[in-house]
C-alpha cells in the first residue's frame, strides 16, 4: 500500500469533513459539529479496490461523497493523479469531475424516474463533450450497454421497466460512460438480492480490468468487501482504526474493534458459533459528543488508562498493515493475548 | 368480464405495442396515446374546447350585445321567442351573457392560474433547491402573505387598481401563489437530496440545468394537479369578489357576478314564478368548466408520468 509516492492514483490525507449542527430563527450559528470524518488518510493504485467497512453512521458514505467532492471537505488533502482537488471551486473542477464517478446503494432512486436510459446516459456524455454527434452517443451508448451486459434497444425504455440488477447496471454505465479513472461503489449491492448481487460483483471486476479504474468499495457486507478489495480500511466513528491488506486484515485483525467487526460476521456452521467470543456490547457513542481520547474504549475490553487522555496514533505494525490503537502505540500487543 | 374490461386491455396493448422495442416511439407520442386512452381527460378537453368556443366565438354569431335590453320581456323563462335561455330583470339575454361571460370567467381562470403557478414553481424550486439563507426568507416571505387577511387588502387592491379583468387577475395572482410555491418548495427539498440528483452533480452538471432537467420534471405532476385546482379557484374566487361588488362589474357579465345577482331573486318569485335560469345556467357553467378543468389535469398528469401505463 503506497502511503507516499507518486505513483498513487488517489491519495487521500487527513480528510476531514463536519457538519456544522445548527440551530437558530432567522440567523443560525454553529452550535455544534458532527464530525463524519475526521482525519482519514490511504491511498490507492490504479486497477485496484480500496475497501471501506464500518458500522451505520461511522462516515463510511460521507468518506465516498467527499473524495468526489460532492461535499466539500473541512480540510485535509485528495490528490487525484497528484493534483489536489479538496479547495478546487467548481469550474476548476470540472475536468477532474470525469475522472471520478460515484454509483449509488438503490439503483431506485438514483435513476432520473422520467428520463430513459438514453438521456441519463447522454447527459454526462454530452456535458464532457465526450460524443459530438446524435450517431457517435448512439453508437457509445449502445456500447455501454452491452459492456454491463444489457441490450442497445433499451435505450428508449425507463427504469421502471427494469429489475433491480439490471437498474445496478444502468447506474454503473452511467458512472463509466466519462471513462472515470475512480470510481466510488456506496453499496452498491446493498439493495440488490444475493444471486444478482454476484452478478453486479463479478460486473464490476470486470469493469475494473478493462478501465483500470481504482474503486473505492464502501460497504458493510464484508464477505463481499473481501472478495473484491486488495486493501481495505476499518472505520469507527469518523476515523480509520485499521488499514492494510484485504487478507491481512481479515486473517488478523489486531484493532479490537476489527476483530469484533470481523467476528460477527454470520458463520453458515452452527458448531462454530459457539467459539466467537469478542462480540460487541455497548451502543456506538454519537459522534457529535464523542468519548475523549480513543473513542473505542467505551466498549473495548482491554482498555487502559492511556485510552482515556489521547487519541492513539497510526503506527505500522506490518508492511501493509496499519492499526490506530495503544495497546500497538505503546508497545503492548502481549495484553490482547493474555485475556 | 363486461365491455369495459376489453376496453381496458385494448388500452394496455396499445401502450404496450407503443413501448415495445419494435416499435420506438417518442415520448411526446407516447404522452399522447396514454392520454387518448385516457377517457376522463379526453371528455374534459372536448367540453373545456367547447366551452371556449362558445365564450369567444359564440357571440359572433349574434347581433345581440350582452348590455341590451328587452324591457318588454323581463324575466322571461327559457325557450322563449327570441331569448333561448330566458332574460333576467333588466331583460338582457341570458344567453348571450353567458357567452360574455365565459370570456370573462374563463380568461379570468385560466391566467391567473397560469400566473400563480409560474411564479409558485419559481419560487418554491429556488427555495427548495438553493436552501439556506434565500429559502428561510423566501418562505418567511410566504408566512408574511399567507397571514395578511386577504379581504381588506383585496378591497384595497381592487379600488388602486380598479375592477377590471386585469385588476381581478392581478389580484388573485398576488394572493394566490403561497400555496403552489410551498408545494413545490417541498417536493424540490426531497427531489434535492434524491441520488438521481447527487448522481447529476457529480457528473458536474450545473445547478440550473439539474433544476430544469432533474427536480422540475418530477415535481410536474404535483404542479399540473395545483394548476388545475387554481384555475376553478380563481374562477370562484372571481364570483366571490363579483358578490362584494369588487369583480367584473355589470352591465359586463361575468358566470360569476351572473350567479350572485340571481341570488336576489332566488327565493322569491317576479312575474309570478321563481326564475331559476338565472341561477341554472351560470352555475352549471362553472361547475363543467371546474370539474373538467380538473379531469383535464388528471389526464394530463398521468400521461406525462412514465411509470403510468394503466388506468382501471
Amino acid at each position: 500500500m503506497p502511503e507516499t509516492g507518486s505513483t498513487a492514483l488517489l491519495e487521500v490525507k487527513d480528510l476531514r469533513k463536519y457538519f456544522p449542527i445548527k440551530s437558530g430563527f432567522l440567523i443560525q450559528r454553529t452550535v455544534a459539529q458532527l464530525k463524519a470524518v475526521d482525519g482519514v488518510s490511504f491511498a490507492i493504485d490504479k486497477g485496484r479496490t480500496f475497501g471501506i467497512v464500518g458500522e451505520s453512521g461511522c462516515g463510511k458514505t460521507t468518506i465516498g461523497r467527499t473524495i468526489i467532492r460532492l461535499l466539500n471537505p473541512t480540510g485535509g488533502h485528495i490528490l487525484l493523479e497528484g493534483q489536489d482537488i479538496a479547495t478546487l471551486k467548481e469550474r476548476p473542477l470540472k475536468d477532474y469531475r470525469k475522472k471520478m464517478q460515484i454509483v449509488f446503494q438503490d439503483p431506485t432512486s438514483s435513476l432520473n424516474p422520467r428520463m430513459t436510459v438514453g438521456q441519463t446516459l447522454s447527459e454526462p456524455l454530452l456535458f464532457h463533450e465526450m460524443v459530438h454527434s446524435k450517431k457517435e452517443a448512439e453508437e457509445r451508448m449502445s456500447q455501454l450497454l452491452s459492456s454491463v451486459g444489457l441490450k442497445p434497444y433499451h435505450v428508449d425504455r425507463y427504469p421502471h421497466q427494469f429489475s433491480g440488477g439490471q437498474r445496478q447496471r444502468i447506474a454503473i454505465a452511467r458512472a463509466i460512460c466519462v471513462d472515470p479513472s475512480l470510481i466510488v461503489l456506496d453499496e452498491p449491492t446493498s439493495a440488490l438480492d444475493v444471486s444478482v448481487q454476484a452478478q453486479i460483483i463479478k460486473l464490476l471486476k470486470e469493469l475494473q480490468g478493462k478501465l483500470n479504474a481504482g474503486y473505492i468499495f464502501i460497504s458493510h457486507n464484508l464477505s463481499v468487501v473481501r472478495y473484491i478489495s486488495d486493501q481495505v480500511g476499518i472505520m469507527y466513528l469518523g476515523k480509520m482504526v485499521e488499514k492494510g491488506d484485504t487478507n491481512e486484515i481479515f486473517d488478523k485483525p489486531e484493532h479490537p474493534y476489527s476483530k469484533a467487526l470481523l467476528a460477527a460476521t454470520p458463520i453458515p456452521d452452527p458448531k462454530t458459533r459457539r467459539k466467537r467470543k469478542e462480540l460487541l456490547t455497548g451502543q456506538v457513542p454519537s459522534p457529535i459528543n464523542r468519548p475523549s481520547g480513543c473513542f473505542f474504549r467505551t466498549r473495548c475490553k482491554y482498555a487502559m488508562p492511556a485510552c482515556e487522555k489521547e487519541y492513539p496514533e497510526m503506527v505500522r505494525i506490518a508492511e501493509h498493515h496499519w492499526v490506530a490503537c495503544h495497546i500497538y502505540s505503546l508497545g503492548e500487543p502481549d495484553r490482547i493475548v493474555e485475556k | 368480464m363486461g365491455k369495459s374490461f376489453r376496453w381496458y386491455r385494448k388500452k394496455v396493448e396499445k401502450i404496450e405495442e407503443a413501448a415495445s422495442p419494435l416499435n420506438i416511439v417518442t415520448y411526446r407520442k407516447l404522452v399522447w396515446i396514454k392520454f387518448k386512452t385516457h377517457r376522463l381527460a379526453l371528455m374534459g378537453a372536448v367540453i373545456l374546447i367547447l366551452l371556449v368556443l362558445f365564450s369567444f366565438v359564440g357571440p359572433l354569431f349574434t347581433s345581440v350585445s350582452y348590455e341590451d335590453m328587452d324591457f318588454g320581456s323581463i324575466f322571461s323563462p327559457p325557450f322563449t321567442e327570441g331569448h333561448f335561455l330566458g332574460t333576467d330583470e333588466l331583460g338582457h339575454d341570458v344567453l348571450v351573457r353567458l357567452m360574455y361571460g365565459g370570456r370573462v370567467s374563463l380568461f379570468v381562470g385560466f391566467v391567473s392560474a397560469l400566473l400563480t403557478t409560474i411564479i409558485g414553481t419559481a419560487i418554491g424550486l429556488f427555495s427548495g433547491y438553493y436552501g439556506s439563507i434565500l429559502d428561510r426568507l423566501l418562505m418567511r416571505f410566504v408566512d408574511i402573505m399567507l397571514s395578511i387577511p386577504t379581504l381588506p387588502i383585496l378591497l384595497t387592491l381592487t379600488l388602486v387598481f380598479g375592477s377590471g379583468i386585469s385588476g381581478i387577475i392581478l389580484v388573485l395572482t398576488v394572493f394566490g401563489w403561497m400555496g403552489v410555491a410551498r408545494l413545490v418548495r417541498g417536493l424540490t427539498l426531497t427531489i434535492r437530496e434524491s441520488e438521481y440528483v447527487v448522481s447529476a452533480k457529480a457528473v458536474g452538471v450545473r445547478n440550473l440545468s439539474v433544476l430544469f432537467k432533474h427536480v422540475l420534471p418530477n415535481v410536474l405532476p404535483v404542479i399540473i394537479v395545483s394548476a388545475t385546482l387554481n384555475v376553478s379557484y380563481s374562477i370562484l374566487t372571481e364570483s366571490s369578489l363579483s358578490y362584494l361588488g369588487l369583480g367584473i362589474q355589470p352591465p359586463m357579465p361575468s358566470w360569476g357576478n351572473m350567479l350572485q345577482k340571481s341570488m336576489n331573486y332566488i327565493l322569491g318569485t317576479a312575474m309570478g314564478v321563481t326564475p331559476w335560469w338565472l341561477t341554472f345556467f351560470p352555475g352549471m357553467m362553472i361547475f363543467f368548466a371546474v370539474l373538467n378543468v380538473n379531469f383535464l389535469g388528471d389526464g394530463l398528469r398521468d400521461a406525462l408520468d412514465p411509470k403510468f401505463t394503466s388506468h382501471t
